[in-house]
């Protein structure tokens, strides 16, 4: 048995899954020391199941604190950046085009040091271990324990990058080092920006992940502890304590998930309202087709592999507004209640009129009064959810990538704002246990591995080469906690590079497995698997 | 008139448009201008007509390989050696730069070193869109001489090219580029102030800024930004017919890399789900056909496939399947599409056995725009 949290800015979600059957499920408030509602939903999940702690083999958690934390420039450390590239890169120094209050909040200090490989595995210069030194007692004297290093051409060979952090551990034994090569793809500064988020991230990856341990301690939990990854897969927590970044966009990712298996949908596009917005991402063969732009985060351009997901401005809380000069007559949002609407919506005796107490005034919602919304006439009514139905449609329609009709699966708490009718698409989905998708998401999520690198087919040849990257790929999978028999390659992306001697391909290979059984003992070794 | 800090993203986005799907995401070339810019100030942009006869005039660019350029970064002084070579040789100062195309990352790619050594920069270009080799300059078209040449690298490394051949002066410099890492930074084509009054493509850096600049204001009121951008570009005089050739999402993308190019095709089905259009790319897309065969755009002309929404282009490398976009294509500028230059620029010279057709006939633009 397994249990999926999925702690969110407001709700605190978790499931127990048997197998595969969804048999308790609970949602509840955060809380500010997140620990405190963490361990009362798993609680909760237990007790209505009546199943004992040790019998639940795996935990995982999703979480939003990593974004809030960036975004909200909170509880970050001053971090140092050490790139080897020089003299490649000196024009664009780290944290260029940087938000100046972020750069101001972490320090902005960076070393641009001698280093880095060429595409073809030269150095472009060699590794100046002295001046590496140097800057490590500087940074040791001046009280900065985030370290970031990245190098060029490290997601090819790392071996600078390793080194380097080598020599930084000699000289500042409280360092905590964050690599580029193990979260980030080619393109050093959108890897280097997000390697430098990674380190401000430390202080408060310990402190949450402690607290998700700690939540499962006192419960008498022994099981391993996982934690979502943006696409989807799952990281050991003492992996998501060094590396919290790669975490970030997991709420999406989990909800998506979750209604691809309560569903059994493998293609389809997701609703997922919320209390303010709906997120609406396509899935395709069971899994979030990614954003294949750029991702801002915290106002600073990183190229993670992110789900492609539009927010629309319509949630449960979403207010009302009558108001002649918009187009129908009537505006929904982008302003909402949020949480309080059970206290503001008037289906709870509020004096808020929400997009929920349009959807109970035309019978869709099983909870409030509706007999304690204020009288609206019927044709307000109803240009209110005609406005809300278009919202949803237009946004299905932006998301959509054929012309043929499509299911719709609708989740979240608000997902009765989703309507029968909506243009081009065939069935709408309404999973039971639809409200927490995102925790079910996160509970029956697999282990990933990910491997990129630039190939040359006339040096290996494409079978081989695939096979190679493949068996990397795998590698990281049983590394993270997977199981080897179930492991397999769900992705090959080949992209064939212009004005390169040879057949050069840049290729990223993804794979995922099951969860192996692991006692919570092992995962010291678990631990030390990802160092490779 | 000055090239200051807040043009760089309208000039960055038409440059992006005018590469036509290739010369590279212009992202870094826009970091390094801006900060070479709030460094040393404002840059002088001459119009063509105000250079000297026999000023030294230089077209630069970036050459080797958009892959590579994301992971191995500019020095920042690449321009500046190899502009200070070229003087040398040249035993005289140089009076302006411009880039030898305006398409992609090159577009920005000489303001730097125009920063740097306090140089103007001409209002032209070589290529008038973006072009996948030296070659296909316009320069080379009128018969001038690409050497003396001046390759630079990230670590300071540098190579003169003589040679009377531009064609070898091509494979030199592509074989100097990977020698380097992959990327290097070349000053080709030194020019008389006349030689480019009477060749270069002149205003087409204004056009890039404006063309940028009507994208961002059509965005900022929610008007539609490819006709605020066919109306930008018509008004350069560049490139005088200018619209959209299908609304859809990428159903199919096929790459492979052939001769050191990344060749390929993307299919685009409309939202009304009635057509579909096949563009065929080698770095920059090069032709654009109806289902049944029939062309709608052919090299010259320019054929940029642009996000649905934002209107940003979506460079060749960037494509993915699933995407919403809109294919765009423009009239490329009158002097590309002489016999002469079609013959080095035009189908035939990447291998398709069409005959050029303007794209305004081709979609019978012609007649609706002499309203």
């Amino acid at each position: 048995m397994r249990i999926g949290v999925d702690v969110g800015g407001t709700n605190t979600d978790a499931v127990l899954i048997d197998g595969d059957r969804v048999i308790a499920t609970t949602k509840g408030a955060t809380t500010a020391d997140v620990s405190s509602g963490v361990s009362a939903a798993i609680e909760r999940v237990l007790a209505d199941a009546a199943v004992l702690p040790e019998e639940i083999l795996w935990v995982m958690i999703g979480t939003t604190q990593f974004t809030n934390a960036l975004v909200e420039r909170d509880r970050l450390d001053r971090v140092g950046v050490l790139r080897l590239a020089s003299p490649s890169g000196d024009a664009l120094p780290p944290m260029t085009a940087w938000p100046r209050d972020l750069i101001e909040r972490i320090g902005g200090r960076y070393y641009m040091l001698p280093g880095g490989f060429e595409v073809d595995g030269r150095e472009i210069a060699p590794i100046d271990e002295h001046r590496i030194r140097v800057a490590a007692r500087e940074l040791r004297d001046d009280g900065i324990r985030s370290i970031a290093i990245s190098s060029a051409f490290s997601p090819i060979d790392p071996a600078m990058e390793l080194r380097a952090a080598a020599i930084v551990a000699e000289e500042h034994h409280e360092a905590r080092i964050s690599l580029s090569h193990e979260i980030g793809r080619l393109g050093l500064v959108e890897r280097e920006n997000g390697v430098i988020l990674n380190a401000a991230l430390m202080s408060l990856a310990a402190t949450v992940v402690a607290s998700f341990e700690r939540a499962i301690d006192q419960l008498g939990l022994t099981a391993p502890l996982f934690i979502s990854q943006n696409d989807g897969t799952l990281i050991p927590a003492d992996r998501a304590r060094r590396y919290p970044v790669v975490t970030m966009a997991s709420g999406p990712t989990n909800s998506m998930r979750g209604a691809a298996y309560l569903t059994g949908a493998k293609d389809a596009i997701v609703v997922d309202v919320g209390g303010t917005t709906c997120d609406i991402g396509v899935l395709v063969g069971g899994f979030p087709r990614e954003s294949s732009i750029s991702v801002d985060v915290g106002g600073v351009r990183t190229n993670f592999r992110m789900p492609d997901i539009l927010a629309v401005g319509l949630g449960g809380g979403s207010r009302v507004h009558f108001d002649p000069a918009a187009e129908s007559g009537v505006r929904i949002g982008p302003d909402s209640v949020g949480y309080r609407i059970v206290e503001e919506g008037q289906l709870f005796g509020g004096k808020t009129l929400t997009a929920s107490d349009i959807a109970a005034l035309c019978g869709r919602v099983g909870f409030g009064d509706p007999s304690r919304i204020l009288p609206l006439p019927e044709a307000m009514r109803d240009a209110a959810w005609a406005r809300i139905e278009a919202m949803v449609a237009e946004g299905v329609d932006r998301m959509k990538t054929t012309a043929t009709d499509c299911d719709v699966i609708a989740v979240g708490g608000g997902e009765f704002l989703v309507g029968e009718n909506i243009p081009g698409v065939a069935r709408v989905l309404r999973p039971a246990n639809a409200a927490v998708a995102n925790a079910v998401g996160a509970a029956i999520a697999q282990i990933g591995g990910h491997v990129e690198q630039v190939v040359d087919y006339d040096v290996e040849s494409r079978d081989e080469a695939l096979a190679r990257l493949s068996g990397i790929a795998i590698g990281q999978v049983v590394s993270n906690g997977g199981d080897v028999a179930s492991a397999r390659i769900v992705d090959i992306d080949e992209v064939f590079l212009s004005y390169l001697p040879g057949r050069s391909a840049q290729v990223r290979i993804r794979a995922v497995g099951d969860l192996a059984l692991v006692q919570s003992k092992d995962k010291e070794k678990v631990a030390l698997g990802n160092a490779d | 008139m000055l090239i200051d800090v807040h043009q760089i993203d309208d000039l960055a986005c038409g440059a992006a448009f005018l590469g036509s799907g290739g010369g590279g995401d212009p992202y870094y070339g826009t970091l390094l201008a801006k900060a070479a810019i709030e460094r040393l100030g404002p840059i002088p942009l001459l119009p063509l007509a105000d250079l000297d006869d026999d000023a030294l005039v230089v077209p630069c660019g970036w050459i080797g390989a958009p892959t590579v350029s994301v992971e191995k970064l500019p020095n920042g002084r690449e321009a500046v050696d190899g502009l200070r070579k070229l003087e040398e040789i040249m035993g005289r100062k140089i009076g302006a730069v411009m880039p030898i195309e305006i398409g992609g990352g090159n577009g920005l790619a000489h303001l730097i070193a125009a920063a740097e050594l306090g140089l103007p920069v001409a209002d032209a270009d070589g290529m008038g869109r973006a072009f996948p080799e030296s070659q296909m300059a316009i320069f080379n078209i009128c018969g001038l001489s690409a050497c003396p040449s001046v390759i630079t690298g990230a670590d300071g490394s540098l190579r003169v090219i003589d040679t009377p051949d531009n064609l070898e002066h091509e494979r030199i410099a592509r074989a100097i580029s990977i020698e380097m890492g992959g990327i290097a930074h070349m000053v080709e084509y030194p020019l008389t102030g006349r030689q480019a009054k009477d060749h270069a493509i002149a205003g087409s850096f204004s056009a890039a800024i404006a063309a940028g600049a009507a994208i961002r204001q059509a965005r900022a009121q929610k008007a539609d930004p490819i006709a605020a951008l066919a109306g930008a570009l018509a008004k350069s005089g560049l490139y005088p017919f200018c619209d959209v050739l299908i609304d859809g999402k990428i159903v199919d993308l096929q790459r492979e890399t052939r001769d050191g190019f990344s060749v390929g095709r993307v299919i685009v089905s409309a939202l009304t789900g009635d057509r579909t259009l096949e563009i065929e790319f080698q770095n920059e897309n090069l032709c654009a056909r109806e289902r049944d065969g029939t062309v709608r755009a052919m090299v010259p002309d320019l054929i940029s496939i642009l996000d649905r929404e934002t209107a940003d282009t979506i460079t060749t490398e960037r494509l993915a399947f699933g995407q919403r976009v809109k294919v765009v294509a423009a009239a490329a500028p009158a002097r590309l599409r002489e016999s002469h230059a079609l013959t080095l620029v035009g189908p035939a010279a990447f291998g398709f056995s069409e005959t050029y057709v303007p794209v305004e006939i081709l979609n019978n633009w012609e007649n609706a725009a002499v309203v």
